[in-house]
């Protein structure tokens, strides 16, 4: 991982969190659906410090031309982190960290998306890091699912993220910042959590098999607790009390 | 790789019909990894060498010790960086030019492979503290392409960090200096060894070939270290692994790997 000293008590006695989380505890995770007004679908999530901003285009016409595909339509995924989003300022032009982040939410979002049924279109995800605090490829492939339903895309199923890692040799929910820079194991993962299918998948770090198997446990249920958050997000907006 | 033709879902039939029988289309095992062959040494004047084949893929790995500033944060560790490229000869469809995504993939997956599983011992590689540190630089091309690039060019690495030897420096004056016939072995703690397998269908395959690639649903790269533990994963593919399918893949690389080790270990044995 990181390899850099821990300069805070990453896990006390009592097992609570440098954040004052328990091992089995997200972070405080907000989703509104439908927050922009010229995206055809949108949605702001807040994962502890992160926020991050998505918006939907499509399906429409496909440029550049030879993109586009006669049998199905393509999804095009787009993470992008702002310069003021990171501790340090970040160059603007999207880093090969950035392009490897697109191609993985673009892969994990795909399972679910009926693209067969709009053949030479695009579907494009506009993912944009406004703030960053560890976590940040989870929370926006949550929040792009909620953007691409929002959207009227039909889907097979909403896909979930949520990390696990192992912090001062215990397997905890929902890695930060602090945890993922002094920890030593983050496992991000992307789940459908009706079809029972893991569509992202990423490993740094060293575990055992037992702690392997463990980890991924401990992150399919989180990535449960954040799909209820994605549902609440959904139906606040298309059966909340009056707006909209 | 290439895109797919009304040839590729002729083939995935065939691969899948297969499979359903136990059977893959080049006689192997589902867990039966290509034929691996590692040269040593390929590239003298580089600090350490090495020239992969698994199957028909082929990819040269040079690694270069060179004096370099730490990281700000990291005086007190070496640095150690791993890319990946394709050479425009390596398949019809490869262009010269920035990289493309899955390119800039399998670059990243191979270092992390390589980095996350601590094998260069960085804290050795310091020449003073905060000022000046050895860099090792593990670069590696594709020569020829039939697929499972990651697994090739990360044995590749491996192979050329263990037989790659360093030279020494020592500050005089102020002025990093080449201390004169003294080399060492790169200090290493560990054989980190990948393993991507394929899902086509519901069946998972090691060390997909070229028409198994272009078939495949998703793919998983494991790595794992000496002592048998994971150290680095990534899921790829449009097509999603059931927990259980997660946790059989941590198993078959943990097993496969070991016996990919013995052949890495048998290199750098040879190579002395």
């Amino acid at each position: 991982m990181g390899g850099r000293e821990a300069t805070m008590v990453l896990l006390d006695e009592n097992g609570i969190r440098c954040d004052g989380r328990k091992i089995d505890e997200t972070r405080k995770i907000t989703i509104k659906a439908g927050v922009l007004k010229n995206a055809d679908g949108s949605a702001y999530i807040e994962f502890g410090d992160n926020k991050i901003l998505v918006g939907i285009f499509g399906p429409r016409d496909v440029h550049p031309k030879h993109m586009s595909d006669t049998d199905t339509g393509i999804l095009r995924v787009r993470y992008h982190m702002e310069p003021f989003s990171v501790t340090e300022r970040k160059r603007p032009a999207p880093s090969r960290r950035e392009i490897e982040i697109s191609k993985v939410i673009k892969e994990a979002l795909e399972p679910a998306v009926m693209l067969e049924k709009f053949p030479r279109t695009a579907v494009d995800v506009f993912i944009e890091v406004l703030q960053a605090d560890g976590g940040t490829r989870c929370a926006a492939l949550a929040a792009a699912s909620v953007a691409l339903a929002d959207a009227g895309i039909p889907m097979r199923d909403m896909v979930a993220a949520c990390a696990s890692g192992k912090v001062a040799d215990t397997i905890v929910l929902d890695v930060n910042n602090e945890e993922d820079q002094a920890g030593q194991a983050d496992m991000p993962i992307g789940y459908m959590p009706n079809l029972e299918k893991i569509t992202l998948l990423q490993l740094d770090g060293v575990l055992t098999p037992e702690e392997y198997k463990k980890c991924v446990d401990v992150g399919v249920n989180g990535c449960k607790l954040v799909y209820e958050i994605q549902k609440k997000a959904l139906s606040d907006k298309y059966f909340g009390n009056g707006k909209d | 790789m290439a895109s797919k033709s009304v040839i590729d879902e002729l083939k995935k039939t065939q691969i899948l019909e297969l499979l359903e029988q136990g059977k893959r289309v080049d006689g192997r095992a589902l867990d039966e990894p290509r034929e691996l062959s590692i040269e040593i040494n390929a590239i003298p004047k580089a600090n350490g060498s090495a020239k992969v084949r698994l199957g028909d893929t082929e990819v040269l790995c040079g690694v270069k010790i060179q004096p370099d500033k730490p990281f700000p944060d990291m005086g007190d560790k070496g640095i150690f960086m791993c890319t990946a490229e394709l050479l425009p000869f390596s398949h019809p469809t490869v262009e010269t030019g920035p990289p493309r995504d899955d390119v800039i993939e399998l670059a990243r997956v191979v270092d992390r492979g390589i980095r996350e599983s601590n094998m260069v011992d960085v804290s050795q590689l310091v020449i003073e503290k905060d000022k000046s540190v050895v860099g090792v630089f593990a670069d590696i091309v594709v020569i020829d392409y039939d697929a499972n690039l990651f697994d090739a060019c990360s044995y590749a690495a491996t192979a050329a960090l263990l037989t790659s030897t360093t030279p020494t420096w020592t500050m005089v004056d102020d002025k990093i200096t080449l201390v004169d016939g003294e080399e060492s072995p790169l200090p290493t703690t560990t054989i980190p060894v990948s393993i991507t397998m394929g899902k086509i269908g519901n069946y998972i395959i090691v060390d997909p070939n070229g028409d198994e690639w272009d078939s495949m649903d998703a793919r998983i790269t494991i790595t794992t270290n000496s002592d048998g533990n994971i150290c680095a994963l990534q899921k790829g593919g449009s097509d999603g692994f059931t927990q259980e399918e997660i946790v059989q893949c941590g198993e078959i690389s943990v097993r496969v790997g070991a016996k990919i080790r013995e052949k890495l270990k048998e290199a750098q044995q040879g190579s002395q």
